[in-house]
C-alpha cells in the first residue's frame, strides 16, 4: 500500500513535469530552440495567481486563469522581443538570450516580490481516503492528473485537427514549405509561446499547491526536470512529453522513497543518462536528418 | 502582366547568385526558365515567392509589387510555387498536406477542392490516409503538385518538377502541366530537362551563371545553334 501511495505522488508530480514538457518540446518543436526561460514562465504563474487569491481574494479558478492571461501575454512579449530578431542567428546566441531571459525574470521577482518566500495556499485542499483510509490521494494529486490528461487530449485534438493545429506541424517540419503554403510562421510561433506559457501558469499554480512555498528561484529546478523529462520522451514529440513527465516523476519519487532522498536527483538524471546512451532521440523521438 | 520582375540581384552572403535578371510572364502563358545547375534558377523563384529578397530592382504581381510583401501574403495574391525537391510535408498525410495548401482559404469548405484534385490525381485519392513520407518520388510530385492547386493560383511556380523522376514519370509531369496552363493556369516552369521544357512552352529565358543570356518563344529557343549545344546534346 506504501508503494501505491509512492507511485500515486509520482504519478501526480510526473504530471507537473509533463503539463511544463509540453511547453518546451511545443517550442522546440516548431522554433527548434531550446527556451530556458519557460520554468521561469511557472513562477510568474505562480506569484500571478498567488498575488490574485491571497492579495486579491479571488477565487481559485478566477486566480489561475488570471496567471495564463499574464503568462500568454508574457510568452508572447519574450518571443517577439527577445527570440524573433534572432531568427536567423547561430542556435548558440538564442540560447544564451534564453538564459539571459530566464534570469531576467528571476531578477524581476525578486526586485517586485523580494526572496521571502510566499506561503502559497493550495488551489484544493483536502484529500480523499481509499481502501478505509490505507491510502489518502490528496485533492490536488487528483486534479493534476485530471488537469494534465485534459491538456493533453486537447493538445493531440488540436494539432491533429484544427486547421492552425497542422500548420504548427508543417511550420515544425519545414518552415519555407509552409510559408509557400501562406502560412505565416511567426504568427505560428507566437501562438506555440502563448499555449506553451498559458500551460506554465497552470503548471505553476499546481506545483505551489504542492509544495507551497513560492520563491523568486521555485521554477528553475522543475523546469530543468520538465526539459530532461522532455528530452527523455524525445524532444519534440507531445506524447513524448507526457510520457517523460510521468515517468520522470514516478523515479524521482520512487527514488526518494527507496533510495535516498539526496540522491533522487541524481538518480533522475543518471536513468535520463542511460537511456539517452540507448535511445539519443528519446523515447518517441525520431531521428531526423537535418537538411542541406 | 502577370507577373514583371525586373533588375533583380540576389545574394547568398558574399556569393551573388541572380544579376540583373528581368523577365515577365503574361496571362494564360507557359514561360520557362532553363539553364544548367547553379544557373540561379531556383534563386530566382524563391525571390518572387518572397523566401529571398532581391537588393534593388521590382517585382509586380497583377500590376502590385510583392518585392517587399511577406511570402505568406504573396500565396494569398494567387502567386503559388511547387518547390524543388518537392518539400512535402512529410510527416503529415496525403490529406493534410493538401489542407494545407488550402491554408489560405480559411474555414471554407475545402473538400470540392480536394475532389478536383483527386480527379486529376488518381492515385493520390487512393493514398489519402497514408503518410505522406511513404509514397514513392513521383506520388510525392503528385502531391507537391496537388497541394499548389489547392490555393487556386492564379500564376503557378514549378520548380524542377522533374527531378529525380524515370522518364515515363517526367512525361506524366509534363502532361499534367499541359493540361492544367489548358485548363487556366498560367505557368512559370523551371527545369534543367530543357527539350521537355522547350516543347510545352510559350517562351522562354535561357539562365547562364546568374543572368539571362537568350530569350525567345520555346519553338525558337529549341531550334537556335546556342541551346541544341549546350542544353539538347545537338
Amino acid at each position: 500500500m506504501k508503494f501505491l501511495a509512492y507511485l500515486v505522488s509520482g504519478i501526480s508530480l510526473g504530471s507537473i513535469y509533463a503539463i511544463i514538457a509540453l511547453g518546451y518540446t511545443m517550442v522546440y518543436g516548431i522554433a527548434k530552440m531550446l527556451n530556458f526561460a519557460h520554468g521561469d514562465v511557472i513562477m510568474v504563474g505562480g506569484y500571478i495567481s498567488y498575488i490574485a487569491a491571497s492579495n486579491l481574494g479571488l477565487p481559485p479558478l478566477i486566480s489561475v486563469l488570471l496567471a495564463m492571461a499574464v503568462c500568454t501575454v508574457l510568452g508572447i512579449t519574450i518571443e517577439a522581443l527577445a527570440y524573433r530578431p534572432l531568427r536567423s542567428a547561430p542556435k548558440l546566441a538564442v540560447l544564451i538570450t534564453a538564459i539571459g531571459v530566464s534570469y531576467f525574470l528571476q531578477n524581476s521577482a525578486l526586485l517586485i516580490f523580494g526572496a521571502n518566500p510566499k506561503a502559497y495556499s493550495p488551489v484544493v485542499s483536502g484529500t480523499l481516503q481509499l481502501f478505509g483510509g490505507q491510502l489518502s490521494v490528496s485533492y490536488v494529486s487528483l486534479l493534476t492528473v485530471a488537469c494534465c490528461i485534459v491538456i493533453m487530449v486537447g493538445l493531440t485534438l488540436f494539432t491533429g485537427r484544427t486547421r492552425m493545429g497542422k500548420a504548427m506541424r508543417a511550420c515544425s517540419e519545414d518552415k519555407g514549405a509552409a510559408q509557400l503554403m501562406g502560412i505565416n510562421v511567426n504568427r505560428t510561433i507566437s501562438l506555440t509561446f502563448a499555449i506553451g506559457s498559458a500551460l506554465a501558469a497552470v503548471a505553476g499554480a499546481l506545483l505551489c499547491s504542492f509544495s507551497p512555498t513560492l520563491m523568486p528561484t521555485t521554477g528553475s529546478m522543475p523546469g530543468i526536470k520538465a526539459f530532461t523529462a522532455a528530452v527523455f520522451g524525445g524532444i519534440g514529440s507531445i506524447p513524448g512529453a507526457f510520457l517523460g513527465g510521468i515517468l520522470l516523476g514516478v523515479i524521482e519519487s520512487l527514488a526518494k522513497a527507496y533510495i535516498s532522498t539526496q540522491l533522487s536527483n541524481s538518480i533522475v538524471f543518471a536513468v535520463l543518462i542511460v537511456i539517452l546512451l540507448v535511445r539519443p532521440a528519446g523515447l518517441l523521438g525520431k531521428h531526423t536528418q537535418e537538411k542541406v | 502582366m502577370m507577373l514583371k520582375a525586373e533588375d533583380l540581384n540576389v545574394y547568398y552572403g558574399p556569393i551573388h547568385a541572380v544579376k540583373g535578371v528581368s523577365f515577365e510572364v503574361r496571362e494564360g502563358e507557359i514561360v520557362t526558365l532553363i539553364g544548367a545547375n547553379g544557373a540561379g534558377k531556383s534563386t530566382t523563384l524563391k525571390t518572387l515567392s518572397g523566401l529571398m529578397r532581391s537588393r534593388g530592382g521590382k517585382i509586380e504581381f497583377m500590376d502590385k509589387s510583392i518585392a517587399s510583401t511577406a511570402p505568406h501574403k504573396i500565396v494569398e495574391l494567387g502567386l503559388a510555387q511547387v518547390p524543388e525537391g518537392r518539400r512535402i510535408f512529410t510527416r503529415m498525410t496525403v490529406e493534410e498536406n493538401l489542407d494545407m495548401g488550402a491554408f489560405i482559404k480559411k474555414n471554407a469548405n475545402v473538400e470540392a477542392d480536394k475532389e478536383r484534385v483527386f480527379e486529376q490525381f488518381p492515385r493520390l485519392k487512393e493514398r489519402r490516409k497514408q503518410i505522406a513520407g511513404t509514397l514513392s518520388g513521383g506520388e510525392q510530385q503528385m502531391l507537391a503538385m496537388g497541394r499548389a492547386l489547392m490555393s487556386d493560383p492564379k500564376l503557378l511556380m514549378l520548380d524542377e518538377p522533374s527531378m529525380g523522376l524515370a522518364p515515363i514519370l517526367v512525361e506524366q509531369v509534363f502532361d499534367i502541366i499541359s493540361e492544367l496552363h489548358k485548363a487556366g493556369t498560367t505557368i512559370l516552369l523551371v527545369e534543367q530537362n530543357a527539350e521537355m521544357a522547350l516543347s510545352i512552352a510559350d517562351r522562354a529565358y535561357v539562365m547562364e551563371t546568374g543572368r539571362i543570356t537568350l530569350s525567345g518563344t520555346g519553338k525558337e529557343l529549341a531550334a537556335s545553334e546556342e541551346v541544341q549545344k549546350a542544353y539538347l546534346g545537338g
